[in-house]
């Protein structure tokens, strides 16, 4: 069957600007070398403005998400309020270290702006352990060419549009060297002001 | 004794052929993949052996392409021994005999075999197992059973040059859709009596976005 981790494919990439972030997954469901779906996007949204995007193995992505939504959820009936970006990766990796012998085969990434309408990034691998960078963080089959993508366009303060523009571009060209993760994109810019849903045009082959 | 382990070099592809009234007709998408990691999508993967034979490449990508480079100096001089062209059917078979002595080195090669010589047009496929078969609808490749989906239900003998480019590109089209060690631009080729010509190479992302008709019929 092959390496477990790249049996689906996937790609995903988060980017902060000046008070604004964005998160964008492929749409691309396979199994292994065959495409089944291309209307499969990664991304998950806990509030208007906090988002998680998961990449890996999609039977665990379908499982992993359902038991956060109850987790969140939970979260919102006991405290009387939604969960912030630092609360949800904390929530997310102690849920992974759960499964420490016995993984969920999953490498998320979360945006978000928190309650200071500050932008807030983070991933971690399928076991929990987190990165917290000020810049970009990327997960999926297509993670080494979204790093030297993002690590070449991304610049400090970038404004809504350029950051949107700049997140689409370094996603179309690292996807676009990786065969198991494109068939188009869905990007969520968040601000304060609101969260815009977009769909991107990419290579169908 | 230690066991050879054969090098692995092997990349997914999509390559078509088929006879028609008016000559053959090849197809064949242009990706170069290193594991998942696409290396290329400007691949030629047909070899213009001589201007009346071209060989496919599926496989690897250095077995297919000195191989059949090897067998147009065989033909070449055959040519020049025996002062008459070379037929489709023993071209393929000096590709066929080197392909048999190898078997068990670790070649990898799935390659067809088109031309016109006296009697018409013909199709060889040969591979590394020492296979070779004559025929007239021929799919090679990780994407070939998505391209036999489409040239099955639509090919005819009596297709028009126009129409058989349009199937061979339709073909490569939706196998690159699926498959995604299959992709980039799709190359064309059609042998008739004077030799083979070469059609514009068109990038599948053109063919699915700015033509859709090209694409979905």
């Amino acid at each position: 069957m092959g390496d477990i981790s790249t049996y689906n494919g996937s790609a995903i990439l988060a980017m902060t600007g000046k008070n604004c972030v964005a998160i964008i997954s492929d749409k691309r469901f396979g199994v292994q070398y065959q495409t089944i779906s291309m209307d499969f996007d990664k991304i998950y949204s806990v509030t208007p403005k906090l988002f998680y995007g998961l990449g890996g193995l999609v039977t665990d992505m379908q499982t992993f998400s359902s038991k956060l939504k109850f987790r969140t959820n939970l979260y919102e009936i006991k405290n009387g309020r939604t969960m912030e970006p630092a609360v949800l990766t904390k929530c997310i990796s102690s849920m992974l270290y759960e499964k420490r012998f016995g993984p969920f085969f999953v490498q998320p990434v979360i945006a978000g702006l928190d309650k200071d309408n500050k932008p807030f990034i983070a991933s971690m691998d399928s076991i929990g352990a987190c990165t917290f960078p000020d810049d970009f963080v990327v997960g999926g089959t297509a993670e080494e060419n979204l790093f030297g993508m993002s690590e070449s366009l991304w610049r400090p303060d970038m404004e809504a549009d350029d950051l949107k523009h700049v997140c689409t571009q370094c996603f179309l060209a690292g996807i676009n060297r990786d065969a198991l993760s494109g068939w188009g994109a869905v990007l969520y810019l968040i601000t304060p002001d609101g969260v815009i849903r977009e769909d991107i045009e990419g290579r169908m082959d | 004794m230690p066991k050879f382990t054969p090098l692995d070099f092997k990349k997914g592809t999509t390559t078509l052929g088929f006879v028609f009234n008016d000559g053959v007709l090849i197809a064949v998408d242009s990706r170069a993949t290193m594991g998942p990691f696409i290396g290329s999508q400007t691949v030629k993967k047909v070899i213009e052996i001589n201007k009346y034979l071209l060989g496919t490449m599926a496989g690897g990508a250095a077995d297919c392409y000195f191989w059949e480079r090897y067998v147009g100096k065989e033909c070449r001089l055959y040519e020049l021994q025996n002062d008459k062209r070379i037929s489709v059917g023993a071209a393929s078979k000096l590709l066929s005999n080197i392909l048999y002595h190898y078997k068990g080195s670790g070649l990898s090669v799935g390659s067809m075999i088109a031309g016109y010589d006296p009697d018409g047009p013909a199709l060889y496929y040969c591979d590394s197992d020492g296979e070779r078969i004559k025929g007239n609808l021929f799919s090679v490749g990780s994407g070939s059973t998505y391209a036999y989906g489409i040239l099955d239900s639509e090919y005819r003998p009596d297709l028009t040059v126009e129409e058989a480019v349009a199937l061979g590109r339709r073909a490569i089209y939706h196998a690159t859709h699926r498959d995604t060690m299959s992709g980039g631009n799709i190359n064309v080729y059609h042998v008739g009596p004077d030799g083979w010509t070469r059609y514009d190479p068109v990038d599948c992302y053109e063919m699915h976005y700015d033509h859709p008709e090209l694409a979905i019929e």
